[in-house]
């Protein structure tokens, strides 16, 4: 029953949606991160880990145009084929890019919700920034996307300040989401929830990425939720990575000693 | 008979540098190929790297030197050089790994931990969960549990679990390692019947089996394993 002719496919041939070359951001003489290249193709999750000071953060927020790198290439493919450098592209079609292409899941919901407005036009702003502007789809779009992150649709028009932090992270994944992004940048999706919510959150995170084929850069500290997110795993430590592989080989047969120290200092359940 | 599975040259030891570089040899120069509608069985001791090889077979483990090659798709394909993307396209439609353990997913039932493997490969839902139920009743696990993720299941029912999803893809190339290592002696037989059906369908299988009768059931040959000497 298996696909031959799929798996014939050498997957090694398509051009990958995002090619990072070199990467570099300095702090004045701080090193954030140097010297990172890696490529990500659709339906690809790469895990980013590593302690607090690692960089991964830095080079999340480089990638994801929060800040600028000082070094480098962003390279990222176009629905038309055409391959740009997001870093030299003009600010309009940066913008443009993060209205939609490109989604980024914040570590705290405060920072990617406004949280004065309700919960359903959080999610149709998204739209409307695209250019959606009847009413009714953009409610029903919303609505949908409050079940499949599994919020009650009757909360649709309630503030998120009201919502616990659980909810308010799967209403900022739904806005996040809702434009169909190609490339989705979260940064500790599940930091500061409950365990018992972050379970909930990553099953959901995983099915949706699954459905929605996007490629994902996850940045976590936390060693269990990258073996359960990501394909692929990149191992920071000062600012240069380290380690890079297969997520269960890099977890499993980790060959750079401070990979070896990270995964050893993981305490058992 | 199609060489479905050929390792040449293998080699690994394992540097622990927490612990002052201390080196673990493990084996070198394995030299193993399997055929369509094998089974051969590691066989050795505790300590020989029977567990090693085979997870460096699924790519789990990088070797130190040598190659795995897999074929894949009409062609061979080395797991040792391979990139990421190709071993996981290699791990999706070719090559099938049941490990001793379920690793659990949070909340997702056992119907679809057993179908996500077909659904991946395409199948529609439908169809997939069809298939999920008919294997989980095949190793008799009840169908009130099916609805239920398998977190709080016995060991027992968690590897019928695993075992179910592993087979159920009928991938071409099977790697398991023990089995049947918590079950009673009716589900081994189960696992015994679905080996030979999986041999029959002419998949190549490369496993571990503690328990002799099983064993012997399954074996077409051994590959003997002795714990390396200590460089």
């Amino acid at each position: 029953m298996n696909l031959v002719s799929t798996a014939a496919r050498d997957l090694d041939d398509d051009p990958p949606l995002l090619s990072v070359r070199n990467l570099a951001k300095h702090y004045g003489n701080a090193l954030g991160c140097r010297a990172v290249s890696f490529d990500l193709w659709p339906g690809e999750v790469l895990g980013i880990v590593g302690e607090s000071g690692s960089g991964k953060t830095t080079l999340l927020n480089c990638l994801s145009g929060q800040i600028d790198a000082d070094g480098g290439e962003i390279l990222y493919r176009h629905r038309d084929g055409e391959v740009a450098d997001f870093r030299t592209l003009p600010e309009p079609q940066r913008r443009a890019l993060l209205r939609g292409e490109w989604g980024l899941v914040h570590q705290n919901p405060r920072d990617g919700l406004r949280l004065r407005v309700s919960a359903g036009a959080n999610i149709g702003e998204r739209l409307m920034a695209e250019g959606a502007r009847h009413y009714g789809e953009i409610r029903g779009a919303a609505m949908n996307w409050l079940s499949r992150v599994e919020i009650a649709t009757d909360r649709t028009d309630d503030l998120p300040i009201r919502f616990s932090g659980g909810m308010q992270q799967r209403l900022q994944i739904a806005r996040t989401l809702v434009t169909g992004p190609r490339l989705v940048f979260m940064d500790e999706p599940t930091g500061g929830l409950d365990v018992s919510v972050q379970a909930r959150l990553l099953d959901l995170i995983r099915g949706l990425v699954d459905e929605l084929g996007a490629a994902c850069v996850i940045v976590t500290h936390d060693l269990a939720v990258a073996r359960l997110l990501a394909h692929r795993l990149m191992v920071m430590k000062g600012g240069e990575v380290v380690e890079a592989g297969l997520t269960d080989q890099v977890l499993d047969d980790p060959h750079h000693p401070y990979t070896q120290l990270l995964v050893s200092s993981v305490l058992q359940v | 008979m199609t060489l479905m599975l050929s390792v040449q040259g293998v080699a690994k030891t394992f540097t622990l540098h927490t612990q002052g570089g201390v080196k673990i040899p493990v084996f070198r120069d394995l030299d193993l190929d399997v055929s369509a509608g094998e089974c051969v069985v590691l066989h050795g001791p505790s300590g020989a790297g029977k567990s090693t090889l085979l997870r460096a077979m699924y790519a789990n483990v990088l070797p130190d030197a040598g190659e795995i090659r897999v074929r894949h798709g009409g062609r061979m394909v080395d797991l040792a050089s391979a990139s990421s993307r190709t071993v996981l396209q290699v791990r999706r439609h070719t090559l099938g790994y049941v490990s001793q353990f379920l690793s659990v997913i949070p909340r997702v039932p056992t119907l679809n931990v057993v179908a996500e493997p077909l659904i991946r490969d395409g199948l529609d839902i439908d169809t997939a969960h069809e298939r999920a139920a008919a294997m989980l009743s095949r190793l008799n696990v009840p169908e009130r549990l099916w609805s239920l993720a398998p977190a709080t299941f016995s060991g027992g029912e968690q590897q019928r679990v695993n075992i179910a999803r592993g087979l159920i893809a009928e991938m071409p190339v099977l790697l398991l390692d023990e089995p049947t290592a918590s079950l009673d002696a009716a589900n081994r037989d189960v696992v015994v019947e679905l080996v030979a059906e999986a041999k029959q369908r002419g998949a190549a299988i490369v496993g571990i089996f503690h328990d002799a009768a099983t064993r012997d059931a399954v074996a077409d040959r051994l590959y003997p394993l002795t714990p390396a000497k200590a460089a």
